[in-house]
Protein backbone atom coordinates (compact mmCIF):
# COMPACT_ATOMS: atom_id res chain seq x y z
CA UNK A 1 0.00 0.00 0.00
CA UNK A 2 1.57 3.22 -0.97
CA UNK A 3 2.00 5.12 2.14
CA UNK A 4 1.33 8.98 1.11
CA UNK A 5 -0.01 9.65 -2.07
CA UNK A 6 -1.89 12.63 -2.98
CA UNK A 7 -5.38 10.76 -2.86
CA UNK A 8 -3.93 9.71 0.71
CA UNK A 9 -5.43 12.50 2.00
CA UNK A 10 -6.86 11.32 5.03
CA UNK A 11 -7.81 14.42 7.33
CA UNK A 12 -9.22 17.24 6.49
CA UNK A 13 -9.96 20.32 8.92
CA UNK A 14 -13.52 21.98 8.34
CA UNK A 15 -14.14 24.86 10.31
CA UNK A 16 -18.17 25.60 10.25
CA UNK A 17 -19.32 28.64 11.94
CA UNK A 18 -19.79 31.30 13.82
CA UNK A 19 -20.82 32.76 11.31
CA UNK A 20 -22.85 29.93 9.50
CA UNK A 21 -26.40 30.40 9.19
CA UNK A 22 -27.28 26.68 9.97
CA UNK A 23 -25.50 27.26 13.43
CA UNK A 24 -28.03 28.89 15.05
CA UNK A 25 -25.99 31.80 16.43
CA UNK A 26 -22.53 31.79 17.23
CA UNK A 27 -21.89 28.33 17.30
CA UNK A 28 -18.43 27.53 16.19
CA UNK A 29 -17.94 23.32 15.41
CA UNK A 30 -14.02 22.39 13.78
CA UNK A 31 -15.13 19.01 11.86
CA UNK A 32 -12.30 16.54 10.74
CA UNK A 33 -13.28 14.84 7.76
CA UNK A 34 -11.77 11.77 5.90
CA UNK A 35 -14.05 12.78 2.92
CA UNK A 36 -17.20 13.35 3.92
CA UNK A 37 -17.47 11.24 6.70
CA UNK A 38 -16.63 13.17 10.29
CA UNK A 39 -14.48 10.90 12.00
CA UNK A 40 -13.86 13.97 15.32
CA UNK A 41 -15.68 17.56 16.24
CA UNK A 42 -14.77 20.19 18.46
CA UNK A 43 -17.17 22.85 20.08
CA UNK A 44 -16.09 26.26 19.93
CA UNK A 45 -18.82 28.06 22.14
CA UNK A 46 -18.89 31.28 24.63
CA UNK A 47 -18.89 33.95 22.09
CA UNK A 48 -21.92 35.13 23.20
CA UNK A 49 -20.93 34.53 27.23
CA UNK A 50 -22.14 37.96 28.97
CA UNK A 51 -21.15 36.27 32.62
CA UNK A 52 -24.61 35.90 33.33
CA UNK A 53 -24.04 34.51 36.67
CA UNK A 54 -21.45 37.15 38.11
CA UNK A 55 -23.74 39.91 37.22
CA UNK A 56 -26.80 37.36 39.73
CA UNK A 57 -23.99 38.23 42.48
CA UNK A 58 -24.22 41.96 41.80
CA UNK A 59 -27.74 42.77 41.44
CA UNK A 60 -30.28 42.13 44.07
CA UNK A 61 -32.99 39.39 43.84
CA UNK A 62 -35.48 41.51 41.66
CA UNK A 63 -32.93 42.84 39.60
CA UNK A 64 -31.41 39.78 38.64
CA UNK A 65 -34.76 38.93 37.40
CA UNK A 66 -35.04 40.64 34.27
CA UNK A 67 -31.32 38.80 33.23
CA UNK A 68 -32.32 35.41 32.64
CA UNK A 69 -34.64 36.03 29.93
CA UNK A 70 -32.02 36.75 28.18
CA UNK A 71 -30.01 33.51 28.55
CA UNK A 72 -33.09 31.11 26.12
CA UNK A 73 -34.43 33.67 24.63
CA UNK A 74 -36.82 31.88 22.37
CA UNK A 75 -38.40 30.49 25.97
CA UNK A 76 -37.76 33.37 27.94
CA UNK A 77 -40.65 32.62 30.49
CA UNK A 78 -39.75 29.28 31.03
CA UNK A 79 -36.42 30.80 32.27
CA UNK A 80 -38.27 33.66 34.60
CA UNK A 81 -39.95 30.54 36.00
CA UNK A 82 -37.31 28.37 37.05
CA UNK A 83 -35.59 31.39 38.73
CA UNK A 84 -38.57 32.48 40.42
CA UNK A 85 -39.37 28.99 41.89
CA UNK A 86 -35.74 28.51 43.07
CA UNK A 87 -36.49 32.04 45.22
CA UNK A 88 -39.71 31.55 46.33
CA UNK A 89 -38.54 27.86 47.83
CA UNK A 90 -35.43 30.07 49.35
CA UNK A 91 -37.70 32.34 50.69
CA UNK A 92 -40.32 30.02 52.01
CA UNK A 93 -43.37 31.44 49.80
CA UNK A 94 -45.82 30.12 46.80
CA UNK A 95 -46.92 31.41 44.10
CA UNK A 96 -51.32 31.86 44.62
CA UNK A 97 -52.88 29.57 42.81
CA UNK A 98 -54.42 32.36 40.31
CA UNK A 99 -50.73 33.13 39.37
CA UNK A 100 -49.66 29.52 39.18
CA UNK A 101 -52.19 28.70 36.57
CA UNK A 102 -51.21 31.89 34.45
CA UNK A 103 -48.03 30.92 34.78
CA UNK A 104 -48.65 27.68 32.96
CA UNK A 105 -50.42 29.28 30.53
CA UNK A 106 -48.00 31.47 29.33
CA UNK A 107 -44.90 28.53 30.07
CA UNK A 108 -46.59 26.39 27.80
CA UNK A 109 -47.64 28.74 25.23
CA UNK A 110 -43.91 29.43 25.35
CA UNK A 111 -43.05 25.90 24.98
CA UNK A 112 -44.89 25.77 21.57
CA UNK A 113 -43.32 29.23 20.48
CA UNK A 114 -39.67 27.42 21.47
CA UNK A 115 -40.86 24.09 19.30
CA UNK A 116 -42.12 26.29 16.37
CA UNK A 117 -38.69 28.53 16.16
CA UNK A 118 -37.00 24.85 16.34
CA UNK A 119 -39.26 23.31 13.58
CA UNK A 120 -38.55 26.31 11.20
CA UNK A 121 -35.05 26.46 11.62
CA UNK A 122 -34.29 22.85 11.50
CA UNK A 123 -36.63 22.43 8.71
CA UNK A 124 -34.72 25.35 6.85
CA UNK A 125 -31.26 23.64 7.81
CA UNK A 126 -32.66 20.38 5.92
CA UNK A 127 -33.75 22.29 2.99
CA UNK A 128 -37.37 23.11 3.48
CA UNK A 129 -38.07 26.53 3.53
CA UNK A 130 -41.74 27.06 3.57
CA UNK A 131 -42.38 25.47 7.01
CA UNK A 132 -40.10 28.81 8.13
CA UNK A 133 -42.90 31.09 6.80
CA UNK A 134 -45.97 28.91 8.57
CA UNK A 135 -44.32 28.20 11.92
CA UNK A 136 -42.97 32.03 12.33
CA UNK A 137 -46.95 33.10 11.34
CA UNK A 138 -48.26 30.95 14.15
CA UNK A 139 -45.80 31.91 16.58
CA UNK A 140 -46.92 35.07 16.09
CA UNK A 141 -49.81 34.63 17.74
CA UNK A 142 -48.34 33.41 20.85
CA UNK A 143 -45.96 36.41 20.44
CA UNK A 144 -49.07 38.52 20.36
CA UNK A 145 -50.62 37.35 23.58
CA UNK A 146 -47.26 37.80 25.74
CA UNK A 147 -47.36 41.40 24.37
CA UNK A 148 -50.93 42.00 25.52
CA UNK A 149 -50.37 40.44 29.09
CA UNK A 150 -47.27 41.90 29.62
CA UNK A 151 -46.01 44.03 26.89
CA UNK A 152 -42.55 42.13 25.66
CA UNK A 153 -42.67 39.92 22.63
CA UNK A 154 -39.22 38.03 23.00
CA UNK A 155 -37.60 38.63 26.80
CA UNK A 156 -40.80 39.06 28.75
CA UNK A 157 -40.09 39.29 31.95
CA UNK A 158 -43.43 38.27 32.93
CA UNK A 159 -43.35 36.75 36.05
CA UNK A 160 -41.99 38.13 39.59
CA UNK A 161 -41.12 36.24 42.54
CA UNK A 162 -43.97 35.22 44.49
CA UNK A 163 -46.44 34.97 41.66
CA UNK A 164 -47.15 37.97 38.89
CA UNK A 165 -46.80 41.52 38.51
CA UNK A 166 -49.61 42.09 36.19
CA UNK A 167 -53.40 40.59 36.08
CA UNK A 168 -54.06 38.97 32.79
CA UNK A 169 -56.18 41.50 30.08
CA UNK A 170 -59.45 41.19 29.14
CA UNK A 171 -59.99 38.42 26.88
CA UNK A 172 -57.06 37.08 27.79
CA UNK A 173 -59.00 33.45 28.04
CA UNK A 174 -60.48 33.74 24.75
CA UNK A 175 -57.68 34.84 22.68
CA UNK A 176 -55.82 31.95 24.52
CA UNK A 177 -58.66 29.61 23.87
CA UNK A 178 -58.84 30.81 20.19
CA UNK A 179 -54.44 30.66 19.87
CA UNK A 180 -55.21 26.74 21.21
CA UNK A 181 -57.69 26.54 18.17
CA UNK A 182 -56.05 27.55 15.51
CA UNK A 183 -52.47 25.83 16.80
CA UNK A 184 -53.87 22.36 16.43
CA UNK A 185 -54.83 22.23 12.46
CA UNK A 186 -52.03 23.91 12.07
CA UNK A 187 -49.19 21.27 13.70
CA UNK A 188 -51.46 19.11 11.39
CA UNK A 189 -50.43 21.16 8.58
CA UNK A 190 -46.63 21.31 8.97
CA UNK A 191 -46.96 17.32 9.92
CA UNK A 192 -48.86 16.94 5.86
CA UNK A 193 -45.92 18.81 4.86
CA UNK A 194 -42.72 16.93 6.73
CA UNK A 195 -43.91 13.44 8.28
CA UNK A 196 -44.30 11.56 5.68
CA UNK A 197 -42.31 13.44 3.13
CA UNK A 198 -39.42 10.98 1.42
CA UNK A 199 -37.12 13.67 1.65
CA UNK A 200 -37.25 14.75 4.94
CA UNK A 201 -37.59 10.66 6.37
CA UNK A 202 -34.26 10.41 4.10
CA UNK A 203 -32.51 12.96 5.94
CA UNK A 204 -33.71 12.53 9.63
CA UNK A 205 -34.28 8.44 9.83
CA UNK A 206 -31.31 6.88 11.45
CA UNK A 207 -29.36 10.35 11.57
CA UNK A 208 -27.07 11.12 15.00
CA UNK A 209 -28.39 8.41 17.16
CA UNK A 210 -28.16 8.41 20.84
CA UNK A 211 -29.85 6.08 22.76
CA UNK A 212 -30.65 6.55 26.52
CA UNK A 213 -27.71 4.79 27.70
CA UNK A 214 -25.32 7.82 25.83
CA UNK A 215 -28.45 10.12 27.27
CA UNK A 216 -27.59 9.63 30.76
CA UNK A 217 -24.16 9.31 30.44
CA UNK A 218 -23.81 12.98 28.77
CA UNK A 219 -26.77 14.04 31.09
CA UNK A 220 -28.53 14.65 27.84
CA UNK A 221 -32.50 15.78 29.11
CA UNK A 222 -35.98 17.08 27.42
CA UNK A 223 -37.09 16.01 23.95
CA UNK A 224 -33.95 14.61 23.07
CA UNK A 225 -33.93 12.02 26.00
CA UNK A 226 -37.46 11.00 25.76
CA UNK A 227 -36.89 10.76 22.03
CA UNK A 228 -35.02 7.70 23.19
CA UNK A 229 -37.15 6.29 25.13
CA UNK A 230 -37.07 7.52 28.48
CA UNK A 231 -40.50 8.44 29.72
CA UNK A 232 -39.13 11.38 31.71
CA UNK A 233 -40.13 14.82 32.29
CA UNK A 234 -39.54 16.40 35.17
CA UNK A 235 -43.53 17.99 34.55
CA UNK A 236 -44.65 14.87 35.91
CA UNK A 237 -41.46 13.54 37.80
CA UNK A 238 -41.42 16.50 40.14
CA UNK A 239 -44.26 18.63 39.66
CA UNK A 240 -44.24 22.58 40.38
CA UNK A 241 -46.70 25.13 39.92
CA UNK A 242 -49.45 22.62 39.88
CA UNK A 243 -48.48 20.57 36.81
CA UNK A 244 -50.37 17.75 38.44
CA UNK A 245 -53.35 18.83 37.96
CA UNK A 246 -53.39 18.26 34.53
CA UNK A 247 -53.80 15.88 32.50
CA UNK A 248 -50.94 14.57 29.82
CA UNK A 249 -49.07 12.52 28.28
CA UNK A 250 -45.42 12.35 27.75
CA UNK A 251 -44.56 11.73 23.94
CA UNK A 252 -41.55 9.33 23.77
CA UNK A 253 -39.76 7.98 20.60
CA UNK A 254 -37.99 4.26 19.70
CA UNK A 255 -34.89 5.09 18.20
CA UNK A 256 -33.19 8.44 19.71
CA UNK A 257 -32.61 9.52 15.98
CA UNK A 258 -33.51 12.98 14.44
CA UNK A 259 -36.61 11.60 13.12
CA UNK A 260 -37.52 10.75 16.38
CA UNK A 261 -37.20 13.70 17.80
CA UNK A 262 -38.56 15.31 15.66
CA UNK A 263 -41.72 13.32 16.13
CA UNK A 264 -41.03 14.28 19.80
CA UNK A 265 -41.30 17.55 19.73
CA UNK A 266 -44.27 17.75 17.40
CA UNK A 267 -46.20 15.71 20.14
CA UNK A 268 -45.30 17.68 23.02
CA UNK A 269 -46.92 20.67 20.89
CA UNK A 270 -50.38 18.79 21.17
CA UNK A 271 -49.63 18.01 24.94
CA UNK A 272 -48.95 21.54 25.28
CA UNK A 273 -52.08 22.78 23.96
CA UNK A 274 -54.02 19.76 25.85
CA UNK A 275 -52.20 21.62 28.82
CA UNK A 276 -53.49 25.36 28.22
CA UNK A 277 -57.09 24.53 27.39
CA UNK A 278 -57.35 22.85 30.82
CA UNK A 279 -55.70 25.63 32.57
CA UNK A 280 -58.03 28.34 30.63
CA UNK A 281 -60.89 26.28 31.43
CA UNK A 282 -59.86 25.90 35.36
CA UNK A 283 -58.93 29.39 35.89
CA UNK A 284 -59.63 30.31 39.63
CA UNK A 285 -60.42 34.19 40.92
CA UNK A 286 -58.41 35.28 43.56
CA UNK A 287 -54.81 37.25 44.12
CA UNK A 288 -51.90 37.07 41.61
CA UNK A 289 -49.01 37.61 44.57
CA UNK A 290 -48.14 35.75 47.14
CA UNK A 291 -46.71 37.16 50.40
CA UNK A 292 -43.60 38.59 49.36
CA UNK A 293 -41.27 41.16 51.59
CA UNK A 294 -40.54 44.27 49.91
CA UNK A 295 -36.74 43.44 50.63
CA UNK A 296 -36.19 40.39 49.46
CA UNK A 297 -33.38 38.72 52.25
CA UNK A 298 -33.68 35.07 52.06
CA UNK A 299 -32.53 33.15 54.94
CA UNK A 300 -28.86 31.73 54.84
CA UNK A 301 -29.31 28.49 52.69
CA UNK A 302 -29.11 27.06 49.02
CA UNK A 303 -31.69 25.40 47.08
CA UNK A 304 -31.67 23.51 44.03
CA UNK A 305 -34.98 24.03 41.55
CA UNK A 306 -35.25 22.58 38.18
CA UNK A 307 -37.91 22.51 35.28
CA UNK A 308 -38.63 21.21 32.30
CA UNK A 309 -37.74 23.72 30.03
CA UNK A 310 -38.66 23.43 26.22
CA UNK A 311 -34.72 22.28 25.11
CA UNK A 312 -34.33 20.18 28.68
CA UNK A 313 -33.54 20.35 32.29
CA UNK A 314 -33.28 23.95 33.01
CA UNK A 315 -31.80 24.18 37.16
CA UNK A 316 -30.99 26.93 39.19
CA UNK A 317 -28.73 26.61 42.09
CA UNK A 318 -29.30 29.65 44.30
CA UNK A 319 -27.18 30.16 47.51
CA UNK A 320 -28.21 32.85 49.88
CA UNK A 321 -26.03 34.25 52.50
CA UNK A 322 -28.91 36.68 53.84
CA UNK A 323 -28.07 39.40 52.39
CA UNK A 324 -30.39 41.16 49.55
CA UNK A 325 -28.20 40.07 46.37
CA UNK A 326 -27.79 36.77 45.63
CA UNK A 327 -24.30 35.03 46.86
CA UNK A 328 -24.44 32.79 44.40
CA UNK A 329 -26.65 31.84 41.12
CA UNK A 330 -26.01 28.69 39.03
CA UNK A 331 -27.91 27.99 36.18
CA UNK A 332 -27.86 24.37 35.21
CA UNK A 333 -28.75 25.15 31.28
CA UNK A 334 -30.31 22.44 29.02
CA UNK A 335 -28.87 23.35 25.67
CA UNK A 336 -24.75 23.74 27.04
CA UNK A 337 -25.11 20.55 28.12
CA UNK A 338 -26.74 18.68 25.17
CA UNK A 339 -24.78 20.19 22.72
CA UNK A 340 -22.15 17.93 24.46
CA UNK A 341 -23.27 15.05 23.01
CA UNK A 342 -22.88 16.49 19.29
CA UNK A 343 -19.66 14.88 19.13
CA UNK A 344 -20.72 10.95 19.73
CA UNK A 345 -23.68 11.49 17.31
CA UNK A 346 -22.02 13.26 14.53
CA UNK A 347 -19.23 10.70 14.68
CA UNK A 348 -19.64 8.58 11.68
CA UNK A 349 -21.82 10.46 9.57
CA UNK A 350 -22.01 12.74 6.42
CA UNK A 351 -21.06 16.96 6.97
CA UNK A 352 -24.62 17.25 5.61
CA UNK A 353 -25.87 15.07 8.56
CA UNK A 354 -24.11 17.50 11.12
CA UNK A 355 -26.36 20.32 10.27
CA UNK A 356 -29.30 17.50 10.80
CA UNK A 357 -27.69 16.78 14.37
CA UNK A 358 -27.18 20.76 15.39
CA UNK A 359 -30.70 21.46 14.56
CA UNK A 360 -32.51 18.76 16.15
CA UNK A 361 -29.95 19.17 19.51
CA UNK A 362 -31.98 22.58 19.57
CA UNK A 363 -29.46 25.02 21.21
CA UNK A 364 -29.82 28.41 21.67
CA UNK A 365 -26.49 30.06 22.05
CA UNK A 366 -27.42 32.49 24.58
CA UNK A 367 -27.65 29.97 27.05
CA UNK A 368 -25.11 27.55 26.26
CA UNK A 369 -22.65 30.24 26.75
CA UNK A 370 -25.13 32.88 28.93
CA UNK B 1 -29.62 49.70 45.17
CA UNK B 2 -30.73 48.88 48.88
CA UNK B 3 -28.21 49.95 51.20
CA UNK B 4 -27.49 47.19 53.63
CA UNK B 5 -27.99 48.36 57.14
CA UNK B 6 -25.26 46.96 59.73
CA UNK B 7 -27.01 45.94 62.84
CA UNK B 8 -25.19 47.30 66.28
CA UNK B 9 -24.66 44.52 67.75
CA UNK B 10 -24.80 41.60 64.76
CA UNK B 11 -26.47 38.44 65.26
CA UNK B 12 -26.68 35.26 63.66
CA UNK B 13 -28.54 35.80 60.94
CA UNK B 14 -31.63 33.82 59.92
CA UNK B 15 -30.49 30.15 58.42
CA UNK B 16 -32.31 27.38 56.70
CA UNK B 17 -33.98 25.05 58.64
CA UNK B 18 -32.20 21.67 58.18
CA UNK B 19 -32.68 18.21 60.05
CA UNK B 20 -30.92 15.06 59.56
CA UNK B 21 -31.06 12.53 57.15
CA UNK B 22 -31.29 9.25 57.99
CA UNK B 23 -32.95 6.46 55.46
CA UNK B 24 -31.44 3.53 53.87
CA UNK B 25 -28.97 4.98 51.27
CA UNK B 26 -27.17 7.03 54.38
CA UNK B 27 -26.96 3.88 56.40
CA UNK B 28 -25.31 2.05 53.17
CA UNK B 29 -23.31 5.24 52.83
CA UNK B 30 -22.07 5.20 56.28
CA UNK B 31 -21.20 1.60 55.97
CA UNK B 32 -19.12 2.06 52.58
CA UNK B 33 -16.82 4.97 53.22
CA UNK B 34 -17.55 5.50 57.24
CA UNK B 35 -16.45 8.95 58.17
CA UNK B 36 -15.01 10.17 55.36
CA UNK B 37 -18.50 11.72 55.13
CA UNK B 38 -18.97 14.40 58.02
CA UNK B 39 -22.78 14.92 57.15
CA UNK B 40 -25.87 14.19 56.05
CA UNK B 41 -28.54 17.05 55.59
CA UNK B 42 -31.93 18.01 54.55
CA UNK B 43 -32.33 21.91 53.76
CA UNK B 44 -35.66 22.88 52.29
CA UNK B 45 -36.43 19.06 52.04
CA UNK B 46 -33.46 18.60 49.60
CA UNK B 47 -31.17 15.74 50.74
CA UNK B 48 -27.26 16.75 50.64
CA UNK B 49 -24.05 15.02 52.04
CA UNK B 50 -20.72 16.37 52.52
CA UNK B 51 -17.40 14.16 52.12
CA UNK B 52 -14.07 14.49 52.03
CA UNK B 53 -12.95 16.17 48.52
CA UNK B 54 -10.86 12.74 48.06
CA UNK B 55 -13.96 10.25 48.53
CA UNK B 56 -16.14 12.51 46.48
CA UNK B 57 -15.36 10.10 43.26
CA UNK B 58 -15.74 6.87 44.67
CA UNK B 59 -18.83 8.15 46.12
CA UNK B 60 -20.12 8.55 42.41
CA UNK B 61 -18.99 5.73 41.23
CA UNK B 62 -21.30 3.55 44.39
CA UNK B 63 -23.91 6.39 43.88
CA UNK B 64 -24.03 5.07 40.51
CA UNK B 65 -23.56 1.68 40.50
CA UNK B 66 -25.30 0.86 43.73
CA UNK B 67 -27.94 3.12 43.95
CA UNK B 68 -28.99 4.04 40.40
CA UNK B 69 -27.97 7.28 40.54
CA UNK B 70 -27.13 7.67 36.79
CA UNK B 71 -27.63 11.51 36.12
CA UNK B 72 -24.90 13.84 37.02
CA UNK B 73 -27.27 16.91 36.98
CA UNK B 74 -24.57 19.50 37.22
CA UNK B 75 -21.43 20.05 39.04
CA UNK B 76 -20.33 23.80 39.92
CA UNK B 77 -18.47 25.33 42.61
CA UNK B 78 -19.50 28.43 45.20
CA UNK B 79 -16.22 30.76 46.30
CA UNK B 80 -15.71 31.51 49.94
CA UNK B 81 -12.76 33.71 49.86
CA UNK B 82 -12.68 34.05 53.39
CA UNK B 83 -12.66 30.52 54.20
CA UNK B 84 -9.86 28.14 54.96
CA UNK B 85 -10.72 25.76 52.47
CA UNK B 86 -11.95 28.38 50.13
CA UNK B 87 -14.19 26.26 47.79
CA UNK B 88 -17.65 24.51 47.82
CA UNK B 89 -17.66 22.27 44.87
CA UNK B 90 -21.27 20.98 44.38
CA UNK B 91 -22.70 17.72 42.56
CA UNK B 92 -26.41 17.56 41.27
CA UNK B 93 -27.26 13.65 41.13
CA UNK B 94 -30.73 12.27 40.16
CA UNK B 95 -31.49 8.75 39.91
CA UNK B 96 -34.39 8.03 37.26
CA UNK B 97 -35.47 4.40 39.37
CA UNK B 98 -35.84 6.71 42.55
CA UNK B 99 -37.18 9.89 41.01
CA UNK B 100 -34.54 11.59 43.65
CA UNK B 101 -32.18 14.29 43.64
CA UNK B 102 -29.17 14.60 45.82
CA UNK B 103 -26.20 17.08 46.22
CA UNK B 104 -23.02 15.82 47.04
CA UNK B 105 -20.98 18.87 48.38
CA UNK B 106 -17.60 19.40 49.31
CA UNK B 107 -14.86 21.55 50.42
CA UNK B 108 -11.69 22.13 48.90
CA UNK B 109 -8.79 25.20 49.72
CA UNK B 110 -7.19 26.78 46.76
CA UNK B 111 -4.72 24.57 44.69
CA UNK B 112 -6.15 21.53 45.34
CA UNK B 113 -6.76 19.68 42.35
CA UNK B 114 -9.76 17.26 42.72
CA UNK B 115 -9.91 14.36 40.86
CA UNK B 116 -11.80 14.62 37.55
CA UNK B 117 -15.57 12.52 37.45
CA UNK B 118 -15.54 12.28 33.50
CA UNK B 119 -14.57 8.51 34.04
CA UNK B 120 -17.65 8.25 36.17
CA UNK B 121 -20.53 10.47 34.13
CA UNK B 122 -18.97 11.57 30.82
CA UNK B 123 -21.03 14.74 30.97
CA UNK B 124 -18.53 16.49 33.80
CA UNK B 125 -16.15 16.62 30.77
CA UNK B 126 -17.50 20.32 29.91
CA UNK B 127 -19.28 20.67 33.25
CA UNK B 128 -16.12 20.52 35.38
CA UNK B 129 -14.24 22.57 32.32
CA UNK B 130 -16.89 25.77 33.04
CA UNK B 131 -15.73 25.06 36.59
CA UNK B 132 -11.87 25.71 35.50
CA UNK B 133 -12.66 28.36 33.21
CA UNK B 134 -14.81 30.44 35.85
CA UNK B 135 -13.11 29.30 38.92
CA UNK B 136 -9.22 27.81 38.11
CA UNK B 137 -10.11 24.77 40.01
CA UNK B 138 -8.38 22.11 38.07
CA UNK B 139 -9.75 18.40 37.81
CA UNK B 140 -6.54 15.77 37.99
CA UNK B 141 -7.21 13.49 35.31
CA UNK B 142 -9.69 15.39 33.31
CA UNK B 143 -8.87 14.53 29.27
CA UNK B 144 -9.69 18.50 28.02
CA UNK B 145 -8.48 20.57 31.14
CA UNK B 146 -8.86 23.87 28.84
CA UNK B 147 -11.30 27.08 29.24
CA UNK B 148 -14.69 26.48 27.70
CA UNK B 149 -16.36 30.08 27.40
CA UNK B 150 -13.70 32.48 27.72
CA UNK B 151 -10.63 32.61 25.08
CA UNK B 152 -8.45 30.39 26.11
CA UNK B 153 -5.26 33.31 26.66
CA UNK B 154 -7.85 34.83 28.92
CA UNK B 155 -6.07 35.44 32.33
CA UNK B 156 -8.37 35.59 35.49
CA UNK B 157 -11.10 33.39 37.06
CA UNK B 158 -14.56 35.48 36.41
CA UNK B 159 -16.59 33.71 39.50
CA UNK B 160 -14.29 34.15 42.08
CA UNK B 161 -15.07 36.72 44.58
CA UNK B 162 -12.15 38.82 44.37
CA UNK B 163 -12.30 39.54 40.91
CA UNK B 164 -14.95 42.41 40.48
CA UNK B 165 -17.59 42.42 37.94
CA UNK B 166 -16.39 45.45 35.95
CA UNK B 167 -12.62 44.02 35.97
CA UNK B 168 -11.50 42.75 32.52
CA UNK B 169 -7.93 40.87 31.14
CA UNK B 170 -7.02 44.35 30.54
CA UNK B 171 -4.54 42.89 27.81
CA UNK B 172 -6.54 40.74 26.30
CA UNK B 173 -8.52 43.42 25.69
CA UNK B 174 -5.96 45.31 24.20
CA UNK B 175 -4.12 42.88 22.73
CA UNK B 176 -6.89 41.23 20.76
CA UNK B 177 -9.67 44.01 20.25
CA UNK B 178 -7.25 47.33 20.08
CA UNK B 179 -8.73 49.46 22.75
CA UNK B 180 -8.06 50.36 26.29
CA UNK B 181 -10.56 47.80 28.42
CA UNK B 182 -13.30 49.58 30.73
CA UNK B 183 -16.43 50.55 30.52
Amino acid sequence: MPDSTFLDASELVLNMGPQHPSTHGVLRVILKLDGEKVIGTECVIGYLHRGVEKIAENRTYVQFAPYVDRMDYVAAVSNGLGYCLAVEKLLGVEAPPRAQVVRVILTELNRVASHLIWLGTHALDIGAITPLFYTMREREETLNIFEKYCGARLTNHAFRIGGLQYETYDGFEREVRACCDLLLPRIDEYEELLTGNRIWIGRLKNVGILNAEDCKAYGVTGPMLRAAGVKWDIRKAQPYSGYERYEFEIPTGVNGDTYDRYMVRMLEMRQSVRIIRQAVDGMPAGPIMGKVPKVIRPPVGEVYVSIEAPKGELGYYVVSDNSTQPYRVRVRPPSFVNLQSLDKMARGSLVADVVAIIGTIDIVLGEVDR
Amino acid sequence: MAEEQKPAAPKAPPTMATTPWEDELTEQLKRQFGDRISEFTIGLGQKFLVPSPEAVIPILEYLKLEADFDYLVDVTAVDYPKRAERFDLVYILYSFAGNERIRIKTRIAEGYKPATAVGVHLTANWLEREVFDMFGIEFAGHPDMRRILLPEDWEGYPLRKDRGILQMDDRWVKEHLGIESGQ
